[in-house]
């Protein structure tokens, strides 16, 4: 390539060209090509268990699905009979997840308030600091956390609803306080000051443009947080612990709740049926009542999810 | 290595939206075009299609011919990546890579293009790279440093050094002094003036006097209004464009009524 | 959202001053904003504090006072020496996740952030986020129940041939109930969290050293290689150990799917070998009670600690990154 160009002719130089600008290089080419392939692998690869999981959980849940299923609890159900229900499994999930979403929604969008309007300094960082870290806390600590709380006053037996929601509220805060973070911080600066300049206070200007501006994005972020604890099983265990009937008071004994109810059916396995199976014996009626409870603990959080982002989608208003 | 470039009917969209139109020129070898005209007027976008970087913009597409030494860039035979490798680029900010030395900066391309290199080849394409942009002197004793430690005309040749490691035909710069001060701008103008002897360098500006002092030819581009696309006024020697340029739009841009 | 000029921030403020002086409620919205701030840093200090205080029993027992209290206590340990291999178990389950989980998720995150369509990335990021939706309870049904049989007869070929890589050691189970196949269903799990931070750290690579790439005659691969993955590593490893966070802390899959045991042994196709802190406790405590119930909360201690730790070193490298990244 030393060569001066000025002496060779034009017909010489655009045959040098062409072969410069088509000359691929087939080791590169390959390269390229392979990790294309890897990274497009690597996504389907993702697809494979969470389409495999939500189609085993159809297919195997659907079964059980009936008006009774729904409406009917284990009281009094044994064995292989088929007749039992998760409704107060359902109960339970709401009521649990309920009071969580009562004590975590307010404190978490207060938290978030005050990083984003009035956050400076150390204090402020070590807030955003430690709810990260507190996103990561296992959930079964959580769990411990409330069962240790509750034994300061009510000794170590205490178990009930209530207890289940301060566990699922630790682990849900923080999750609160990050999503609702985010959208405050699009609201823009210029409609906070639009207001201030018309003499409104900051309290005021928080609650009537901030907060109004992003409440989809907020309910977006309420949703999600609820989808992300409503399936806890661990800390539930260990405080709210298991039962048959129906109890929708969280602050007197045991409930049951959906992943609990799950679990629990799991870990009873098949059922002795001495007179062979029948309609009134169903030897695998245990791991059927897992996969029915599960299917309506997914659909729950999927319904949750789309919900939530619809919300956001649909309602936000047009910022840019 | 110096080539030609014919440009023939150059259309270039955004999506549907026209953003230059109907562009003709010719650049020629060993010799400094320079590319001037108001903001938003597509001489950017009409650069990066001589390289065809404008593929990495979402909806960007082109009809037309572009033309190195009679080979057309868009021929369905002809690589995009074979293309970039010898019609350097250099940019508006000076980019070294932030987690490389100095020395594997000017490598990088080189690297990318023949992974087996010997360590004595490697010495000598730094050292005549660093020379070909003028910073050998400067950095020599600090080749593992990284780039992202130089002043920002430092990193700017350093660039070049990295662009012309590869050994290029064509050198594109796209206002590679808007964000460097006067002194380096000044290094850098040299640096061209020497450059084209061995390429073809097509520089977009802003600054009427850089394109007056260092470019050979010079084009303006002007664009009607916003929502219009850009286009060719005129393309002429440059003494003739700043002097006695044909149109009169031309006129009140380069003697600064405009712009 | 825009970074506002100072003069008219600073106008407000003095407006905003001279308002509160006289009334009250600005400084009573203030404080409730601020208190539930420092509520949360209260409750994690009170998890740590609780925790210690139930914990403490066991931690100042003796062991013959343990053995005697607690289920399947061996005689003659130290709590340290009782404790020990689970944290084995759960460091060796988050690792092997993390192992598996990495790989795939730096690859989804470049498919999200560089190779899929673009206006399809939004909802593709969505249908990774789903796998984080889903209850951990249904994945330990599905890892039990459908994966466990499905990655049997792997394990099994896995023993029979490559026995001498030790992992693959010992007398494969044929259930599938062994650490494999919870280290695949934790990676699964933890993938979304991988992928996000991932997602984001590659998505802010800037736009000028992609094209510097690019115009060196650089293939996508290529441009990935040497301007995104460089730029992104830190973040990577933040978010890889994000994801070794959740491994460490997962209950029920790895509660549903294990065959317990407490070896310090690294034969994952075996079945009865290893048992996570966390799937411990759940196991046993419905069942204990007094000193047992202070045991196990001693080893949720030794997890929350270590969790802590993991999830403390992510955060400060993702906190010190944000530094570098605004500075040039």
């Amino acid at each position: 390539m030393s060569v001066a160009t000025g002496t060779t002719n034009t017909a010489d130089a655009t045959e040098r060209t062409r072969a410069l600008l088509t000359a691929a290089d087939p080791g590169r080419r390959r390269t390229d090509l392979v990790m294309r392939s890897l990274i497009w692998f690597a996504f389907a690869l993702a697809m494979v268990p969470l389409v495999w999981l939500l189609w085993t959980v159809t297919v195997e849940g659907v079964g059980r699905m009936s008006i009774d299923f729904l409406s009917l609890s284990m009281r009094n159900i044994f064995g292989g009979d088929p007749t039992g229900g998760i409704y107060h499994a359902i109960m339970g999930t709401l009521v649990i997840t309920g009071i969580a979403a009562l004590i975590s929604v307010p404190v978490g969008v207060l938290t978030a308030i005050y990083l984003v309007e009035y956050g400076r300094g150390w204090l402020a960082k070590a807030v955003t600091f430690f709810v990260d870290v507190m996103t990561g806390i296992p959930s079964i600590v959580a769990g411990l956390f409330a069962f240790s709380l509750f034994a300061l006053f009510l000794g170590p037996s205490a178990q009930m609803g209530f207890m289940g929601a301060i566990a699922l509220s630790v682990l849900m805060i923080p999750v609160v306080v990050r999503s609702c973070e985010e959208m405050l911080k699009l609201v823009p600066n210029e409609l906070r000051e639009a207001s201030y300049a018309l003499g409104v206070p900051k309290w005021l200007t928080i609650v009537k443009v901030v907060l109004r501006t992003s409440i989809a994005g907020l309910t977006t972020g309420v949703l999600l947080a609820v989808a992300r604890v409503i399936g806890e099983t661990a800390p539930l265990l260990v405080t709210v612990g298991v039962t048959d009937s129906i109890n929708m008071n969280p602050f007197d004994g045991r409930m049951m709740t959906l992943p609990v109810f799950s679990y629990r059916q799991y870990h009873q396995g098949y059922a002795p049926c001495p007179s062979g199976e029948s309609a009134s014996c169903v030897a695998d009626i245990a791991f059927q009542n897992a996969w029915g409870s599960a299917l309506v603990l997914i659909a729950i959080v999927l319904v949750l999810n789309i919900v939530g982002r619809l919300v956001n989608r649909w309602f936000s208003p047009k910022l840019r | 290595m110096a080539q030609r470039i014919d440009v023939k009917d150059l259309n270039i969209y955004y999506g549907d939206f026209l953003a230059v139109q109907d562009v003709a020129m010719t650049i020629e070898p060993e010799s400094v075009t320079a590319l001037i005209g108001p903001s938003g007027c597509g001489k950017s976008t009409y650069l990066r299609t001589l390289n065809r970087m404008h593929e990495v913009i979402p909806g960007a597409r082109v009809e037309g011919s572009v033309q190195l030494e009679g080979v057309d860039l868009y021929g369905s035979d002809v690589d995009p990546v074979a293309v970039r490798r010898n019609v350097g680029m250099v940019f508006q900010r000076p980019n070294p890579f932030p987690t490389m030395s100095i020395r594997d900066n000017v490598l990088a391309g080189v690297k990318l293009n023949n992974k087996r290199i010997s360590k004595a080849d490697a010495d000598d394409l730094v050292e005549s790279s660093l020379h070909g942009a003028n910073l050998w002197n400067e950095v020599k004793d600090r080749l593992e440093k990284p780039g992202s430690g130089l002043s920002g005309g430092q990193q700017q040749r350093l660039c070049i050094a990295r662009a012309i490691a590869v050994k290029p035909q064509v050198l594109l710069m796209d206002e590679p002094c808007s964000a460097l001060d006067p002194i380096s701008t000044i290094a850098i103008e040299d640096l061209i003036g020497e450059l084209k002897n061995d390429y073809t360098i097509v520089i977009v500006t802003h600054n009427m006097q850089q394109a007056a002092r260092v470019s050979d030819r010079t084009a303006f581009f002007n664009i009607a209004g916003t929502g219009k696309p850009g286009k060719l006024i005129e393309m002429d020697d440059t003494s003739t464009i700043f002097s006695s340029p044909a149109e009169k739009s031309t006129e009140d841009y380069v003697s600064g009524r405009f712009g | 959202m825009s970074i506002t000029d100072s003069p008219p921030r600073a106008g407000t403020r003095a407006v905003r001053r001279r308002r509160s002086s006289d009334r009250g409620f600005n400084r009573a919205f203030r404080w409730i904003a601020v208190g539930a701030g420092v509520l949360i840093l209260v409750v994690l200090a009170a998890v740590a504090l609780f925790l210690l205080w139930q914990a403490w029993p066991a931690i100042t027992a003796g062991s013959t006072e343990l053995a005697s209290a607690v289920p399947r206590y061996p005689e003659e340990t130290s709590l340290l020496g009782y404790v020990g291999p689970l944290v084995f178990g759960t460091l060796l389950a988050a690792v092997l996740a993390l192992c598996l989980a990495v790989p795939v998720a730096i690859g989804i995150a470049l498919f999200i952030s560089h190779y899929s369509p673009r206006r399809l990335s939004q909802v593709l990021g969505y249908l990774v986020d789903l796998l984080a939706a889903i209850p951990s309870v249904v994945y330990g049904l599905w890892g039990f129940l459908v994966l466990a049989p499905v990655l049997t007869p792997l394990w099994l070929w896995l023993n029979e041939n490559l026995s001498w890589i030790p992992l693959y050691g010992g007398q494969a189970s044929t259930t599938g109930r062994a650490m494999a196949t919870v280290g695949v269903v934790l990676a699964v799990m933890i993938l979304p969290i991988i992928t996000a931070v991932s997602r984001e750290v590659f998505l802010q690579t800037p736009k000028l050293h992609e094209e510097a790439a690019l115009a060196l005659g650089a293939t996508r691969w290529e441009v990935v290689r040497t301007a995104v993955l460089p730029f992104g590593r830190s973040g990577v490893i933040s978010a890889a150990m994000l994801g070794l966070g959740r491994a460490l802390g997962e209950t029920m899959a790895v509660l549903m799917i294990i065959s317990p045991g407490f070896s310090y042994g690294l034969d994952i196709l075996a079945a009865g070998q290893h048992q996570t802190i966390a799937a411990y406790i759940a196991a046993d405590f419905p069942e204990s009670t007094g000193l047992g119930i202070n045991t196990l909360i001693a080893t949720g201690l030794a997890l929350f600690v270590i969790t802590l730790a993991v999830n403390m070193t992510a955060r400060w490298i993702v906190a010190r990154r944000k530094e570098f990244s605004g500075a040039n």
